[in-house]
């Protein structure tokens, strides 16, 4: 395998690792503004105490992610933050307001109403962001960057358009079914978990119907990747492991096999993720740029990768111990 | 043009806001690590206490650092596009190892901040000793990465293009060192001082309560071994600057002609057109002296470089002065602290100290700032010395204007809202144990 690849499998990693993190806890603020009925006020504590202690280091996947596109494929970076400037900045601003928003109300021992505004600031940011990081993806899916031209950027017309918005929709609806599940094994307080387990049905529907709907937009809007979603020999077998994925998860949901549910939830969102990023290997934006054309020298491939092997080390067993600590010892569904 | 300047500003104002935090995510760290040690080494409460309320306060410190650094990481891309592909594959490497410092760090953090309860008190003191190490880690990383902006290595130009790149001789480059260096400890003490400043003004009120004088004892000794040594390491750093950016030093120090045996200037306002520095306070030879070791070292003036190759000099020139004029009064104020501590063997809590104390706490900060304009601007009008200009830089995105707008904004709104809460956190002095009555 080559570096570049190599390094491209690991922008992958590390944005699934975001999405199944970093995303259940945007869903969590998804789940906080559409809090209802009368266990409303448990269930936004319940999230807030999900998403508390963990929310940090789920974050840095995307750091890791910019860092390595900067460093690994400076070519492709420019015109990526070039022709994405403005939903990345808005999704930046959705970032920074939804993690101070979550630290004010946690740590700020002040009035019921700041605490309410400031809990109205990280939701309706929980909802901006998501959309935001879909519509980037959706842009690039659909070759709607522009590759090394020397015209002033376009800033609304590669994305504010229907394909990448639907794959905006797509993440959020993806990312607060993956917090509603998750949101499923946090408490012992039957109602609460029934709660969420309804929230995670509808939302797990709400996916599968995004899903197949932006697939039927791939194909006038995206030929690139639709035609590698249904024409390269992984396509059947892949779609067919991904339905049953999602049938299995819907289906573990249904019978109150909470911790089943969780981690196929978690294989579903991956698996569509890996979809998208097989069926546009080996172009990192297409149809201009590959990953090994925007690549970097090889010597700077190589203590990148070292990096990498060397932080993982330190990295998975922390981690682990993170989540052992906060997630471990729960009732299991 | 105007584009350029936006960008700049934006530039410069994200920064100089996460930086404020960021120090404070390297610095509290440490204070609370060996707050909570002296809790598990004496049983005394009031160090369990201190560590508790410095760990509500870092909490929002932390969250903000954090979704500014973001911000940071996009805006890199966002407004140097040119910078940063030319850049990105031969500085790289220090952020790649800063993001896994940023994981230790934030992990860490979690359970520092939420395991009370969940883990045993050793493994907790212990993840905060990991906090500690990973946020100075990770302030060090980045830094290096700056300081590659300034004396750049690890690579040849070939064409206008990079070749040889060598990513590790990239990071260890000739400044590296001693900005690190003075960096992290600008980080203790600035944050050390500030910390002081608050326990002292408490101090003031209520003389007797022992958990401000154990806060007060501990940062003073954090912030002011820093500060002592924070005037050595800027000496240090000065000579590698004399060495490799002769414009930025003769800027710094309002050198206009090159001369033998040049002279400090403390203060003064340095006049571009007539070409020198009115109305400083001149010790003879002391320039040669601090910058070569030699009295009679000749420094090159500003007169030897093209007038286009010149950074903004009064800007440049008066903050260099207002760091140096803050870090002597905070390397003094440290020295009288240790002098007072051994003359009467206890904490310094003479009023006229405490209120000395109280009045020095922003001081660190200013410095902060002061001396990121100093490198920043001082390397002006490159972006990287001596290979890539600014204005090449910049990204061709129209508009920038918008987003400087909306982030001082929204900046300033955050700025405001953490000052309250963490206002609010210092008022409510706590009830401490073995004292019946919550002191105020
Ligand atoms: C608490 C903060 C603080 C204090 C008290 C001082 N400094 Fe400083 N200084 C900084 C905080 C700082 C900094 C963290 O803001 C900078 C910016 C870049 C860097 O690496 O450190 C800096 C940069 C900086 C530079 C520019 C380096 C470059 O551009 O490459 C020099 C020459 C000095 N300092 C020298 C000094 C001296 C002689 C001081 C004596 C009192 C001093 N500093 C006190
Ligand atoms: C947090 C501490 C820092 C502060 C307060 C700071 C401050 C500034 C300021 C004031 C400017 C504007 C200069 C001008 O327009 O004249 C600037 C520019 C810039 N800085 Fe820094 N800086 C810091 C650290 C860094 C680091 C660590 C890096 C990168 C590794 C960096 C990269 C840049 C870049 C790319 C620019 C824009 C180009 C330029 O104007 O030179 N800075 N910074
Ligand atoms: C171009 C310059 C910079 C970039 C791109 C940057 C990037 C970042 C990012 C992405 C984070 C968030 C990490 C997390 O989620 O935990 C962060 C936090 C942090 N940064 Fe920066 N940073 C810059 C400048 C600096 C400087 C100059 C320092 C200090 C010397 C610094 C020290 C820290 C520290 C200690 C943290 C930990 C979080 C905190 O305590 O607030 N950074 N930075």
């Amino acid at each position: 395998m080559t570096p570049e690849a190599l390094l491209a499998g690991a922008l992958l990693v590390a944005l699934v690792l975001y999405g199944l993190g970093a995303g259940a806890d945007f869903g969590g603020g998804v789940w906080d503004l559409l809090a209802r009925g009368p266990r409303a006020a448990a269930q936004r504590e319940l999230v807030a105490h999900a998403i508390g202690p963990i929310w940090e280091a789920n974050h840095v996947w995307l750091i890791l992610v910019v860092v390595l596109l900067f460093v690994c494929f400076p070519a492709g970076f420019a015109p990526l933050m070039t022709g994405l400037f403005v939903p990345l900045t808005l999704l930046l601003f959705g970032i920074v307001l939804r993690g101070s928003a979550f630290a004010f109300r946690a740590y700020g021992d002040v009035s019921d109403r700041s605490q309410a505004r400031w809990g109205r600031v990280f939701a309706v940011s929980s909802l901006v962001s998501p959309v935001m990081l879909g519509a980037c993806v959706g842009t690039i899916a659909a070759g709607r960057l522009p590759v090394g031209t020397a015209l002033p950027p376009r800033l609304f017309e590669p994305w504010l358009a229907p394909f990448p918005l639907a794959i905006g929709l797509l993440t959020l609806a993806l990312f607060a079914f993956l917090a509603a599940v998750y949101l499923t094994l946090e408490t012992e307080q039957a109602g609460l978990r029934e709660d969420f387990r309804r929230r995670a049905l509808a939302s797990g529907v709400l996916v599968g119907a995004l899903a197949l709907g932006s697939l039927g937009l791939a194909r006038s809007e995206a030929p690139l990747v639709y035609g590698a979603l249904t024409g390269s020999a992984w396509a059947l077998p892949f779609h067919l492991v991904t339905a049953a994925c999602a049938v299995a998860a819907l289906g573990a949901l249904h019978r109150r096999r909470f911790a089943r549910a969780r981690a196929l939830a978690a294989l579903l969102a991956a698996l569509l993720l890996a979809g998208w990023a097989l069926a546009q290997y080996p172009w990192l934006l297409p149809p201009g740029l590959t990953f090994a054309e925007a690549a970097a020298p090889r010597q700077v491939l190589e203590p990148v990768l070292l990096a990498l092997a060397g932080g993982a080390l330190l990295l998975v067993p922390s981690l682990a111990w993170l989540f052992r600590v906060f997630k471990g010892a729960r009732p299991r569904g | 043009m105007a584009d350029l300047l936006a960008a700049r500003t934006l530039m410069a104002l994200a920064l100089g806001f996460h930086i404020l935090f960021a120090v404070a995510g390297i610095a509290m760290p440490l204070l609370m690590a060996i707050a909570e040690w002296r809790w598990l080494r004496t049983g005394q409460p009031t160090w369990l206490l201190l560590t508790k309320r410095w760990a509500r306060g870092t909490a929002i410190l932390f969250a903000v650092g954090a979704v500014s650094g973001t911000v940071l990481s996009f805006l890199l891309g966002l407004l140097w596009p040119r910078f940063m592909a030319f850049a990105g594959p031969i500085f790289g490497l220090p952020f790649a190892l800063e993001g896994f410092a940023f994981f230790t760090e934030a992990i860490f953090l979690g359970i520092f901040l939420y395991g009370w309860e969940r883990v045993s008190p050793w493994l907790h003191w212990a993840s905060g000793v990991v906090v500690a190490l990973s946020g100075a880690l990770s302030g060090v990383f980045v830094v290096t990465a700056n300081a590659w902006m300034n004396t750049p290595a690890g690579f040849r130009l070939a064409d206008g293009r990079a070749v040889d790149i060598d990513p590790v001789a990239a990071m260890l480059n000739p400044s590296a060192f001693g900005q690190a260096l003075h960096m992290a400890l600008a980080a203790y003490a600035a944050v050390g001082f500030a910390v002081a400043a608050l326990h002292a003004s408490r101090l003031l009120r209520d003389p007797a309560s022992d958990f401000h004088r154990k806060a007060l004892a501990l940062a003073l000794a954090v912030g002011g071994a820093a500060a002592l040594l924070e005037p050595l390491s800027g000496d240090l750093l000065a000579r590698q600057v004399a060495l490799t950016q002769p414009v930025k030093l003769a800027a710094m120090e309002g050198q206009f002609r090159t001369e033998r045996g040049a002279p400090l200037r403390l203060g003064g306002l340095p006049d571009v057109e007539a070409r020198e520095t009115r109305h400083a306070l001149e010790i003879p030879g002391a320039l040669s002296l601090l910058a070569f070791h030699d009295p009679q070292a000749t420094v090159r003036g500003l007169e030897e470089f093209p007038r286009s190759d010149w950074p903004p000099v009064v800007v440049v020139h008066l903050a260099f002065q207002v760091m140096v004029a803050c870090g002597s009064v905070m390397a003094l104020a440290a020295l009288a602290g240790a002098g007072l501590a051994w003359r009467h063997r206890a904490l310094p809590d003479r009023r006229w100290y405490l209120r000395a104390l109280v009045a020095c706490g922003p001081l660190g900060f200013v410095a902060l700032e002061a001396g990121w304009t100093v490198t920043e601007v001082g390397r002006q009008p490159w972006i990287i010395q001596g290979v890539m200009r600014t204005s090449e830089a910049v990204t061709p995105v129209p508009g920038l204007l918008l987003p400087l707008l909306a982030t001082s904004l929204l900046y300033l709104l955050l700025g405001f809202v953490v000052l309250e809460l963490l206002r609010r956190q210092v008022l409510a002095s706590p009830v401490e144990p073995g004292r019946s009555e919550g002191a105020r």
